[in-house]
Order: C-alpha cells, then sequence, then structure tokens
C-alpha cells in the first residue's frame, strides 16, 4: 500500500469513528444531562431523580421482577435448549434442520404478531396455572431462542461433542454426568454468551408485557416517564449501562475463555 | 457411581437402529417439540386461523378486507417507509462504519470494543431508545437547547421528532450497530490479495471497487439490507413508548386493536394484522437467506 493511500485511510477512519461515536454517545450523554436537571434552567446538577428510583415503589417491584424474569429464562433456556441440541447432535442428526428452523423461527414472527396469539393462551394460563407476572418467562423463553441457538451452536461446534461423550461413556459415564462434567466445561463462553443475551433481552423486553398487561421493568420505566421523565429516564441510563458493563465483560472473559479451549484445526 | 450394571443405558448406547432405540431416541427431544409447540407453533397457529375466521364463523378472508380502510392502509404506507428509508440509511453508514473497523488491527482493542458496543445497542431497542432521543432532540433535550443558544433552531418548522421523519433518525440508531454486526464477515471476506492483483493489472481505486469488491459485495449488502428492513417493521416498543397517544403504525394499530373495546366488534382484524406483518417478514427474511447463501459461497 502506498504513502498517500495509507493517509487518506487513516484520516477517513478517524473522520467515520469520531463521527459515529458522537451519534451514538450523544443520546447516551444527554440522558444522563437529562437525569440530572434541576427543577429550573438555573439551578444546580442534581441526582434528585436518581435517589427517587428508590422511593418509587413500581419501579422498585419492576426491577426486581425483571431480575427474577431475567433468571428463570436464562436457566429455563439453557435446561431446553443445551439438552436438545446435545441430544439432536449425537442421536438425531436427520431432524437437527428442523430444530434450525424452530429456533429462528421467532426472527420471522415479530413480538407485536406472537403476542395476539399469546393473549388467548395468557388469559387460560391466568385463569388455570398461575397469575404471577413471571409466567412471562414462558413467552420469553421463545424470544431468546434465535440468539441462544446460534450461540450454543457455534459452542458445540467448535468441541469435538462425539469423541467427548462417547468417551465419557465408555468410562461409565451416565448423560446426566456427560452434560454436567463433560459438555458444559467445556463451552463456558458460549453458554455464559447465550446466558447474558437472554438477559439483556429479557431486561430491555417491553412490547409482551405491555401488552399482556404484565408490571416488568420497561413497563414501569414508560408508565413512570409519563408523570416523572427524568427518573425514567435515569432507570434506563442506567439498565442500559448495566447491559454495556456485562456484555463487555463477556466480550473479554469471552475472548480469555476462547483461546484456552482453543483446539488446533477446529476453526479456521 | 456407574451406570455399566444398567442394561437400559447399555443398550441405549450400542449404535443399533431398533424401533425400541429409535422412539428412545425421539423422547429426549420431547420436552423441546412440547414447549415450543405450546408456546410458538401453537399461538402462531392462533393467529393465521383467527385471521382466516369470520366473525359468523367459517372460512373466509373477511378480516383482511378491514385492511382496505384509508386509514389502515396509511398504516402499512408509512411503517414500510420507515422501516426502508431506516434500513437503506442503517445499511449505508453501518457499511462505511465496518469498512472503517475493518481496516484496523483485527485483533485490536477498538474493534472488539466497537463490535460488543454494536452487540448492545442493536439490541438498544425500546422504551429506553425513546427516552433518550426524548432528552437529545425534544423541545427541552440536550441538543434543542445547545443549538438554540447557539442560534439555530431546529424545530423551526415544527417539532418533528415524532413524526416519520424524527421515528427514521431513531431507528437509525439500532439499524447501523446491526448493520456492523451482519455485515463485518462479509467484508472480513475480502482479500488484500485481489486488491493487489487490481493493482498489478493497472486498475485503479475505482477499477478494484466497481469491478472486484462491489460486485463481491453486493449480495451480502442487499441481503444485509433487508435484514435490517425486517427488524425495523418488527420494531414496536420504541414508537409505543414514544407515541402515547398512539400513531398510524402498523404495531399501534394492533395494540389498539388488542387494548380497546372495538376488538369485540372485529375480533379478527388485529389477527388479520398480525398475519399481514408476519407475511411481510417472512418473504423479506426468505430473500435474505437466500442472498446470504450466495454471499457465504463467494466469500470463504
Amino acid at each position: 500500500m502506498n504513502r498517500s493511500r495509507r493517509l487518506k485511510l487513516r484520516i477517513f477512519r478517524t473522520v467515520v469513528l469520531l463521527l459515529m461515536g458522537a451519534f451514538f454517545l450523544l443520546p447516551i450523554g444527554a440522558m444522563v444531562e437529562f437525569s440530572t436537571r434541576g427543577n429550573s434552567v438555573i439551578s444546580p446538577r442534581t441526582l434528585d431523580a436518581w435517589v427517587l428510583i428508590a422511593q418509587t415503589p413500581g419501579l422498585v417491584k419492576g426491577i426486581v421482577t425483571s431480575l427474577q424474569l431475567a433468571v428463570i429464562t436464562s436457566l429455563g433456556m439453557l435446561v431446553l435448549l443445551l439438552p436438545t441440541m446435545v441430544w439432536v447432535r449425537l442421536r438425531l442428526p436427520q431432524i437437527s434442520r428442523i430444530v434450525e428452523f424452530i429456533c429462528l423461527l421467532p426472527l420471522t414472527v415479530p413480538a407485536i404478531a406472537l403476542v395476539v396469539g399469546l393473549k388467548p393462551l395468557y388469559i387460560w394460563i391466568n385463569i388455570n396455572v398461575t397469575p404471577s407476572v413471571l409466567a412471562l418467562a414462558f413467552a420469553y423463553l421463545i424470544l431468546v431462542l434465535p440468539y441462544s441457538y446460534r450461540s450454543l451452536d457455534a459452542g458445540l461446534a467448535a468441541i469435538d461433542l462425539k469423541t467427548l461423550s462417547e468417551a465419557a461413556r465408555s468410562l461409565g459415564a451416565g448423560w446426566i454426568t456427560v452434560m454436567w462434567r463433560i459438555v458444559i466445561p467445556n463451552m463456558p463462553s458460549a453458554i455464559l454468551n447465550a446466558g447474558l443475551l437472554s438477559v439483556a433481552l429479557v431486561l430491555g423486553e417491553y412490547t409482551v408485557a405491555s401488552l399482556l398487561n404484565f408490571q416488568n421493568l420497561q413497563v414501569e420505566v414508560a408508565y413512570v416517564g409519563l408523570t416523572n421523565a427524568p427518573t425514567s429516564t435515569a432507570v434506563a441510563v442506567g439498565a442500559l449501562v448495566l447491559a454495556f458493563v456485562l456484555l463487555m465483560v463477556l466480550t473479554l472473559v469471552g475472548g480469555r475463555l476462547q483461546q484456552h479451549n482453543y483446539i488446533p484445526g477446529q476453526r479456521a | 457411581m456407574t451406570a455399566a450394571g444398567n442394561p437400559a443405558l447399555n443398550t441405549a448406547a450400542r449404535p443399533t437402529r431398533g424401533g425400541r432405540r429409535l422412539s428412545l431416541s425421539w423422547l429426549g427431544v420431547m420436552p423441546f417439540f412440547v414447549y415450543v409447540g405450546l408456546f410458538l407453533l401453537l399461538p402462531t397457529a392462533i393467529v393465521v386461523i383467527g385471521s382466516l375466521t369470520a366473525p359468523t364463523g367459517g372460512v373466509s378472508l373477511t378480516n383482511f378486507v378491514g385492511i382496505d380502510k384509508p386509514y389502515m392502509v396509511k398504516a402499512f404506507t408509512l411503517s414500510l417507509s420507515v422501516s426502508a428509508v431506516s434500513a437503506v440509511a442503517g445499511a449505508f453508514f453501518g457499511a462505511v462504519l465496518a469498512y472503517a473497523v475493518v481496516t484496523g488491527n483485527p485483533r485490536g482493542l477498538l474493534r472488539r470494543s466497537i463490535m460488543s458496543a454494536s452487540g448492545v445497542l442493536a439490541q438498544f431497542g425500546g422504551v429506553a431508545l425513546a427516552f433518550a432521543f426524548i432528552a437529545t432532540f425534544s423541545t427541552v433535550g440536550f441538543v434543542t437547547v445547545f443549538l438554540k443558544d447557539h442560534g439555530i433552531d431546529i424545530y423551526a418548522n415544527g417539532v418533528w421528532l415524532y413524526d416519520p421523519p424524527g421515528i427514521t433518525l431513531i431507528y437509525v440508531y439500532f439499524q447501523i450497530p446491526l448493520m456492523v454486526l451482519v455485515f463485518l464477515p462479509a467484508l472480513d471476506g475480502i482479500r488484500p490479495q485481489w486488491r493487489e492483483a487490481t493493482e498489478s493489472l493497472g486498475g485503479s481505486t475505482w477499477h478494484y471497487w466497481r469491478y472486484v469488491a462491489g460486485p463481491l459485495l453486493a449480495p451480502a449488502f442487499l441481503g444485509c439490507t433487508l435484514l435490517l428492513f425486517a427488524n425495523a417493521f418488527s420494531a414496536y416498543a420504541t414508537i409505543a413508548a414514544l407515541l402515547t397517544n398512539g400513531g398510524v403504525y402498523v404495531p399501534l394499530q394492533i395494540q389498539a386493536l388488542l387494548t380497546s373495546e372495538t376488538e369485540q366488534s372485529q375480533p379478527g382484524l388485529a389477527q388479520a394484522l398480525a398475519v399481514a406483518m408476519i407475511l411481510i417478514v417472512v418473504i423479506v427474511m426468505t430473500l435474505y437467506t437466500l442472498l446470504q447463501r450466495r454471499t457465504t459461497r463467494w466469500l470463504r
């Protein structure tokens, strides 16, 4: 590459990264600014809106609910999906395409359309099973399927599942032992990835909860926002920063785990 | 604990293909199929069957006739145009950003941080995004006030944040990161040797983009644009939080039908709208998959 083109490329990259950085950081910065505003134009910066989060019962309840839902959904996803995917790879490779198709199906059914069909189902669940808001986890497990599937599929593709499980089985291990002591320890970053993506999705979910009349974090944030915009904005930016930190940790930890687990010749 | 003494397990481990062994294998995937059957396939079936059922019973397309009303037509026109414009803009700027990323150090911190930031921001739809833009561009927003203090009134011709141009701008905010995520692998597949080959044959930068990189990347770019379109078209939470008094967009029409009394008179219309949305997304995503397949064939 000649010098003038290298210089041009460097200028291009700097300009693009600066402009994009500004576009993406500005709204987040503005949220912080907005949530620390005083009552009038001249009043000094205040953390009143942030303090008010703890004093708004609805918000606290919404935060707790969404965190519970996030944990239930990620664990439920792992319990349902991981054994199925391992089983399909080992025993029923002929239906792997069907499982993949079903797992990616939620991408083509918009949540707002799915909720139309979920509504009668949830009326039934509310009456016959439980009226609890935690029943939302049933629907959330479907919403996280595509992302979890891709993450776990990449993880399973990177290990020699057949050899590992046959070795374990020939040494007398049962299927539970194979799952717990062979599969899970061999793909920590894929499992962490799938779990954190599910957590991020559940913490940000609004469509299904609001249309099924459940109060989760986002529904509360939208509701409080009608009367007290700064406090709502404070919660929103707080949740966003939390998601950022979670996924940044994932990238750093995940990168290290992957290197640690690297098997030569497995991946290009 | 060993399972060696357990005859059932030993039989299961043997690679024979008997009838009993086959049914045992199927038993292992039953929980998954029962679950997705109940919470994914059944709701979808309810929507599709409901949309095809006439208020008086029996199969008919009566519900879809309701879409013919002027405000429904407007809802589809608006939803489709906002999705299309935000997809094209997001694809363009996303591709530019992806190119800036890909020309850097592939193992560098910059690339890793941009990739994980894109992962978060592409998911950053919903209520928080609406609040972010209210804090930034509403009449009391940070940027609006700042510019006004410096003599620029972005709302000289009226407030556009809650109109289609504003919604499009907000959508671009999550479209660009998604484009970076889905387009980067295609850019990674472009080899520096191809550029060198172009140069050794006397080609300029323009020739390289016009005859080598452009045609190779075109299917991927087009496919990713379609994905972005489907992404924007399915979005609901942001406009719901932004337009609290309702608005003329398809998802908001479904919301109005689901939450109001009108549903009593037209039980199938919400289902018909949902089916129309699903159909549009399915068509777009099928095209995306076809283009993606073509891309992976070329860029290995």
